[in-house]
């Protein structure tokens, strides 16, 4: 435990640990970074696509006739025309459900049905107005708990990825909403029911999110020789490669991947999103073609999941929490995506980091009429911490036990089993919040106010798994004069990958990050890699680089040692080639691969004995002001504590976990995706708030404890999603300190507080 | 009416003619002399990524017309290294690691450059009121503000704040 190292290997004062200023920093504050927004291709047509205005219903008929008429207008396309060239055009990374274009059905606003491509992207635009499609409205869901109990089904039946082995059993049932439910059994609840002095039970709801990444998704394709070019802004080119592969029936290496710059990601630019469309729109126009979203049209086909979160605990006399049973609901919109893996891998931590003997959760991925989802910096975490901190904190306080003291007794520590039966291998939850009990310094006194003006102060701990089993490859090449290119699949989409990735490479090289040159994803050239997703790449990736770097530089001193050099000789690269060749010739080249160890929950009981390569834990303690007139909340003072192993670069690690903090101040106070009859009401940013400068806390601290990372490269560890944990439960938290009202469903916006005053005191709400 | 027209303005201190579309926005004009540093991204005028300079003042270019800056002078963010040399907010940008994905770094800077033109020593509140109209949503704000302050200094040919390692 502790800040102390374990790991041998640790290099005395190289690159890693320092913070060397982002390798694309130049670029990018002069405008001249490269991202697939910027590119061009010559001959390109500009693809619009016309999409679904009902939530669900039968496609009866597309006219698209004065759309083709329209001069300028090169073709329009609709499902059939996919089915030509791809019988079963159906993909998805769990379930193969969402077709390219809608066929037979539509069931989201949103979903798209036809492309245009014309000269422009003006034409194309109007050119879509000119489409007619006649449809047969059906009935349709929206709320995923109503979901599983009702008679409108969102798919005929489900159709599982044969890929996946634990979700074979699911192909061909019908009649259910039910994607997948993720059971764990621990002990027995019903036991400690009845052991248990005080039993709780709670409901949590948290609203469908936006990305909003400023640069909306975008993707281009062309044909070169037989080979399919894909330019995508995309966090998983390996994945987009992979699955067009598999739709087309071509060899993985027909289908090329490049991604430049990610203007943001978030997890909206995972899987497929538009390159599906836009390689069919190549195909089938027999010209390049570029499709660029608009932030509304962006806002419309790509949510984060909302969620229903029921939970129950049992304590002791001695404020024990002796069971907990968590039901949770997944809104997983229209298609899977990546819900089902969510469902599993965040829902066996909905308990949250506690020491529970007897736990159950049901964790369910549900079908919906709204848009798909997929994760939002937190992979599903944040939705959970919302219910179990915010539970957590009810019991403290109404056991009148501190809320903080409380947490302490039930935490999760070293040597103890998680919920799953995977021991918890460090100290780093406990370690966590006693840093963040001590940066909030908790035990003074702290005034809350008795005017307009209150003060309230609040805390909520959380931690997350991994996606696992996966796997990332890279290579190093050394040049003849010593120059150095890491070429790995890793997409730097603002969180300094290339820069930590090149620290790494460059720590065991003995050579400075600045001098190592990053290449960009490229399929045909950079290896595979799972995807830049769930704070996965620093470990994975990182490992992935230390081992190339090192079979780097085991191949440069089997050089060395080939040309008669003693070990030790501190010769130039350069000269090394250039004895061994007689001139400037040569490469040496290192390779690395990494899949952690990892045993997959038993679909039986939940069980584990290795669910996660390694635990992120994070805390997040706030101080709020609430204007106890209006309802307004503002914090004052946001303080971020997280065990991020060590420090990779400790300048762009705080930049990590102050960003994921500041955009989980949208998630607690007023990020909400509106939706009437599955029509979003909010698409623009107009209408959908962001966080801007002037919601950051004044006082805005981040803290780093250093957990014991055996498996990490120098004992590195994804970090970018460990500020989200704690935010919004922590305001809510805070908020009730201050008034004693208390929000269960999310946003906390000024309404919702002055509702709970209202209630608090009697008031209907809008009387006088 | 036609729905070309030739405009001439000053690009980036360089005198230019452009054939343009009455209907096009000044990022796609942009995009015809291939800068690419202002970037559509919300297309209302709300997020800042678009930012450039029309005769001084700083605008949206996706809802600017092209054909609005016909004899007008233009700059963008290329502009600001075009000796080679970044500029003092640049460099602050680079210092305090002010950049994540990028995308809205160029409007950020550019309102920096307008905001020290106008307030050579801003305190905390006018920064955060003079750059609350562009979003990050990456959440650089606190290094934003760190870098303007370092700019700030810089510009006044103060010695450079120390910045957290």
């Amino acid at each position: 435990m502790g800040s102390e190292m374990s790991i041998s290997d640790r290099m005395p004062a190289g690159t890693f640990g320092s913070s060397p200023p982002r390798l694309e920093s130049h670029a990018k504050v002069t405008g001249r970074a490269e991202y697939t927004h910027n590119v061009q291709l010559r001959n390109m047509l500009h693809g619009k696509i016309f999409r679904s205005s009902i939530a669900h219903g039968r496609i009866r008929h597309i006219d698209v006739t004065a759309a083709q008429a329209m001069p300028g207008v090169h073709r329009v396309f609709t499902g059939a025309d996919v089915c030509k060239l791809v019988p079963s055009p159906y993909y998805g990374p769990a379930f193969h459900d969402q077709p390219i274009l809608a066929l037979e059905k539509v069931r989201y606003v949103g979903e798209a049905v036809a492309v245009v491509l014309a000269d422009d992207p003006h034409t194309a635009e109007q050119a879509v107005q000119l489409i007619a499609a006649d449809y047969e409205e059906l009935p349709a869901v929206f709320d995923e708990v109503e979901a599983v109990t009702s008679a409108t089904f969102v798919h005929d039946e489900l159709k599982p990825a044969k890929t996946f082995a634990d979700l074979k059993h699911l192909a061909g049932r019908s009649n259910t909403n039910v994607i997948v439910e993720f059971k764990l059994d621990r002990g027995d609840v019903t036991k400690a029911w009845a052991a248990a002095d005080r039993v709780f039970e709670h409901t949590f709801r948290t609203p469908m999110v936006a990305h909003m990444a400023l640069e909306p998704l975008v993707s281009l394709a062309e044909m070169n020789g037989s080979t399919l070019t894909i330019h995508t802004a995309s966090q998983m080119p390996s994945f987009v490669r992979i699955e067009l592969a598999r739709l087309l029936g071509w060899p993985e290496s027909r289908v090329r991947v490049k991604v430049l710059h990610l203007g943001g990601g978030f997890a909206a630019k995972t899987y497929i999103k538009l390159e599906a469309i836009v390689a069919l729109s190549t195909l089938l126009a027999n010209r390049p073609v570029r499709i660029a979203a608009t932030m509304e049209e962006q806002a419309y086909v790509i949510a984060s999941h909302g969620t229903t979160c029921r939970i129950k605990s049992g304590v002791s006399k001695e404020g024990r929490i002796i069971g907990r049973q968590c039901d949770v609901w997944w809104n997983c919109g229209a298609y899977a995506d990546v819900g089902p893996r969510i469902s599993q891998k965040s829902g066996f931590t909905s308990a949250g980091p506690y020491d529970i003997e007897n736990v159950q959760i049901r964790s369910r991925g549900v079908y919906t009429n709204l848009p798909l989802c997929t994760g939002r910096r937190g992979f599903g975490v944040p939705n959970l911490s919302w219910a179990y901190e915010n539970h957590t904190d009810i019991i403290a306080r109404e056991l009148g036990a501190d809320p903080l003291e409380f947490r302490r007794r039930n935490l999760l520590r070293e040597g103890k089993e998680q919920a799953t039966g995977t021991v918890m291998p460090d100290d780093s939850i406990a370690l966590v919040l006693d840093r963040l009990a001590e940066r909030m310094n908790w035990s003074a006194a702290f005034e809350r106010g008795q005017g307009v003006m209150r003060h309230g102060r609040g805390i909520a701990i959380g931690f997350k798994a991994v996606i696992a089993p996966t796997t990332s490859v890279a290579t190093i090449t050394i040049n003849a004069d010593g120059s150095c290119v890491l070429n790995m699949s890793t997409v730097d989409m603002g969180q300094g990958s290339d820069t930590v990735m090149a620290q790494i490479a460059g720590e065991v090289l003995g050579i400075s990050a600045q001098s190592i040159k990053v290449s960009h994803p490229d399929t045909d050239l950079t290896p595979y890699d799972m995807g830049t997703v769930g704070s996965r790449s620093t470990f994975h990736m990182g490992n992935a680089v230390k081992l190339a770097a090192e079979d780097a530089r085991s191949k440069i001193e089997a050089l060395a040692r080939e040309i008669g050099l003693t070990k030790g000789s501190n010769y130039p690269w350069s000269e090394l080639f250039q004895r061994r060749y007689g001139m400037q010739a040569g490469n040496i080249v290192g390779t690395g691969t990494f899949i952690p160890p990892y045993a997959a929950p038993s679909s039986e009981s939940g069980h584990s004995t290795n669910v996660t390569p390694y635990w992120m834990v994070g805390g997040t303690g706030v101080e709020v002001e609430v204007d106890s007139e209006t309802g307004r909340v503002r914090i004052t003072k946001l303080i971020t504590v997280a065990d991020c192993g060590a420090l990779v670069n400790p300048r762009i690690a705080e930049t990590q976990l102050s960003g994921a903090a500041i955009m989980s101040i949208g998630y607690a106070l007023f990020e909400k995706m509106d939706y009437d009859g599955g029509q979003l009401t909010n698409a623009s940013l107009a209408d959908y708030n962001i966080p801007g400068m002037q919601d950051v806390p004044i006082d805005l601290v981040s803290v780093f404890v250093e957990g014991d990372q055996r498996g990490g490269p120098f004992g590195a560890k994804g970090l970018g999603e460990s500020g989200t944990f704690g935010v919004a439960p922590a305001v809510a938290n805070a908020i009730h300190d201050a008034i004693g009202v208390r929000l269960t469903v999310l946003p906390m916006a000024a309404e919702s507080v002055l509702r709970g005053l209202h209630e608090q005191q009697g008031r209907r709400w809008g009387a006088k | 009416m036609p729905n070309l027209r030739t405009i001439k303005f000053t690009l980036n201190s360089v005198p230019v003619t452009a054939e343009i579309k009455l209907y096009h926005n000044l990022v796609e004009l942009l995009q015809q002399f291939n800068l690419f540093g202002a970037r559509e991204s919300c297309g209302q005028g709300l997020c800042g990524c678009c930012t450039a300079i029309v005769d001084g003042e700083a605008v949206s270019s996706c809802l600017y017309l092209a054909a609005f800056v016909d004899g007008k002078d233009v700059k963008t963010i290329e502009h600001l290294d075009s000796d080679g040399k970044l500029s003092a907010v640049q460099e602050a940008f680079v210092e305090a690691g002010a950049v994540q994905c990028g995308f809205c770094t160029p409007g950020f800077i550019l309102m920096t450059e307008q905001l020290l033109d106008a307030h050579p020593n801003p305190s905390d509140s006018d920064i955060r009121e003079y750059l609350s109209g562009n979003l990050c949503r990456c959440g650089s704000y606190p290094e934003i503000a760190a870098a303007v302050k370092i700019a700030a200094r810089k510009r006044r040919n103060v010695a450079p704040v120390t910045i957290k390692a």
